[in-house]
């Protein structure tokens, strides 16, 4: 069985599961945020359930509209608060509050081997740990609240392998994007990616993260690496309870084996308005821009803004640009604080905000006008997905969006730095 | 269940941004949801859209978030079903989650122009086009997935399975 097939097996009480077979499967963490949770909390009521299925076992984040941006984001979030108090749920306010796909790892709530689902798309972000984590909707977050069980298909998998060792200014963002590039928004449909190969076992916890989220943006249902030292590393200290590593077996059956040769990747960037478009940053010709986001559940991680200082230190941001910052929580504001990246970030001429997901959905924090580009570190440059329908997203890694603010155009890190 | 109406058509990967854009995300009600659904790609879908109509998309319509919102609001604007080539895997399951038919039929959608007048027999999965005379079967959902179809949604199975184990 293939990596998905044993975590899934494991929690449906089967010795084996096959792709296409429909299972129930026991979910060891639930989760959603302020905009799909005022429906999951809709149909948790229609159920007629008094209580949720472990109160432990459920989070809700107030991270995409918060801190509230209007009334009407107030009154769901207020909406969320007052159900997540009543039911004694996993809860953090504005203050504690990060991005939902950053803090949860943090805090060791999600680890590997475990069942995660989510009324979120990038809840496959923690398949990075060796977790088979998938978003869904409201209505199946609602009755996974209720009864701890959710219905899926086993999916497929296909295993990726990255062969070689990855080049200067090339991370995680860069990889997946390339296999986007190479399979399309729907190449890994209703599958499961595996993640494999040198370049992958010398990724960082942070670059596995970037990688995993945004599997979702091939169509994929989760992305999974295996768990190793470095996964073990980043849990101690974070959580107390046991898990299981998982692996794969080596007879196991994949829907496709896909290579590459990761010496071959330059940094990528997907041009509007799908993140298939993507382009080596040698290909992208003169692209002037009027914005730069730098954070999201995508690269907002302190590795990222670590990149990101080390192109600014020292420099200016073009005057004619707008670069906003979002550390993706407060652990890792406090941590790029004590290590001087805000304070690089503020001399630069960025805006550092307080983490949510704002101006990726373009709900507030960086919204953009009729004709404007930005260079986006987040996951998604779909038409209007930032702000105006007539406005434009180039996804790139950290390095690659804080050249870009520094020059006024995309821009390789190697002209900067 | 047999619907008709006019077909509204679009092409790959219509994404949930575009079927209902984060900017009204904090919205939740069906009827608010409904009266910008589709704006950012057809800017004319909610004063044209007439109770019973269909969609007619090209593949992987729903892509991107997993909002729950798209299929709620584009059930809310009259739709009566969604054909496409291929749906996104998390728009597929919220779609057939809170009762807003889809059907796989790359054939059908080949033949569908907008505007043309569509029929469509749920249980049979037969598709024709009034229009043009032609007719094509959907892939049949899965049998465990018409339980939840049949019962009306996920709430309403999961109602009845809970009331079962007691």
């Amino acid at each position: 069985m293939t990596l998905a097939e044993k975590i899934l097996a494991a929690h449906c009480g089967k010795n084996k599961v096959s792709p296409g077979e429909f299972i129930s499967v026991k979910t060891d963490f639930v989760l959603s945020n302020d905009i799909t949770a005022p429906i999951a909390i809709k149909e948790f009521n229609r159920l007629g359930v008094a209580k949720v299925f472990d109160p432990k076992k459920i989070v809700m984040v107030p991270d995409h509209f918060c801190p509230n941006k209007d009334i009407q984001s107030a009154e769901n979030a207020k909406m969320i608060r007052d159900f997540a108090h009543k039911h004694d749920l996993v809860y953090f306010e504005v203050g504690q509050m990060g991005i939902e796909h950053v803090i949860l790892p943090e805090k060791g709530l999600v680890l590997p081997g475990e069942v995660i689902v989510g009324a979120d798309s990038h809840t496959c972000t923690y398949g990075a740990l060796g977790a088979f984590a998938t978003g869904m909707g409201s209505t199946d977050i609602a009755v996974a609240m209720a009864t701890g069980e959710i219905w899926m298909k086993v999916p497929t998998t296909i295993k990726f392998v990255f062969n070689g060792k990855l080049r200067k200014w090339v991370g995680g963002k860069d990889l997946i994007l390339y296999i986007i590039g190479k399979i399309g928004v729907d190449g890994a449909l209703y599958s499961a990616m595996e993640l494999h190969g040198e370049a992958i076992d010398s990724l960082s916890m942070d670059g596995r993260f970037t990688m995993s989220n945004m599997a979702i943006e091939g169509g994929a249902k989760a992305g999974i690496f295996h768990a190793d030292k470095k996964t073990r590393d980043y849990l101690k200290g974070r959580t107390t309870r046991k898990y299981t590593e998982y692996r794969s077996d080596p007879d196991a059956a994949y829907s496709q084996v896909i290579e590459y040769d990761a010496a071959t990747i330059e940094p990528q960037v997907a041009f509007p308005h799908l993140p298939s478009n993507a382009k080596p940053i040698s290909q992208v010709g003169n692209v002037a821009i009027d914005q730069v986001v730098i954070g999201s559940c995508t690269n907002g991680r302190l590795e990222d803004l670590r990149l990101a200082a080390r192109i600014l230190k020292g420099r200016k941001v073009d005057s004619r640009l707008r670069c906003i910052i979002l550390p993706g929580s407060q652990r890792i504001y406090l941590d790029a604080m004590k290590e001087g990246l805000i304070e690089t970030f503020i001399k630069a001429g960025a805006a550092v905000s307080t983490p949510t997901c704002g101006p990726c959905l373009g709900g507030h924090m960086g919204v953009l006008a009729a004709g404007e580009k930005c260079v986006s570190t987040t996951n998604r440059n779909f038409v209007g997905r930032m702000g105006h329908t007539k406005s434009e997203i180039y996804l790139a890694n950290p390095a690659v969006a804080a050249a870009s603010a520094i020059l006024g155009r995309i821009a390789n890190p190697e002209e900067v730095a | 269940m047999t619907f008709k109406g006019t077909a509204f058509k679009y092409g790959d990967n219509v994404d949930t941004d575009a079927i209902i854009p984060a900017r009204y995300l904090n919205l939740y009600e069906p009827a608010d949801l409904a009266a910008h659904c589709m704006e950012d790609i057809d800017i004319d879908f909610v004063s044209k859209v007439k109770t019973g109509d269909i969609i007619a998309a090209n593949s992987n319509f729903g892509c991107g978030s997993s909002r729950e919102h798209a299929p709620v609001a584009i059930k809310a604007s009259g739709i009566s079903c969604v054909i496409a080539k291929s749906f996104a895997r998390i728009f597929f399951r919220n779609a057939i989650n809170i009762g807003l038919p889809l059907l796989e039929c790359a054939e059908a959608v080949d033949n569908i122009k907008a505007g043309d007048k569509v029929e469509v027999d749920l249980a049979a999965g037969k598709i024709t086009n009034l229009s043009n005379g032609k007719s094509f079967t959907s892939k049949p959902y899965p049998e465990f997935m018409m339980q939840i179809v049949d019962a009306g949604g996920l709430v309403e199975y999961t109602k009845k399975k809970l009331a079962g184990s007691h």
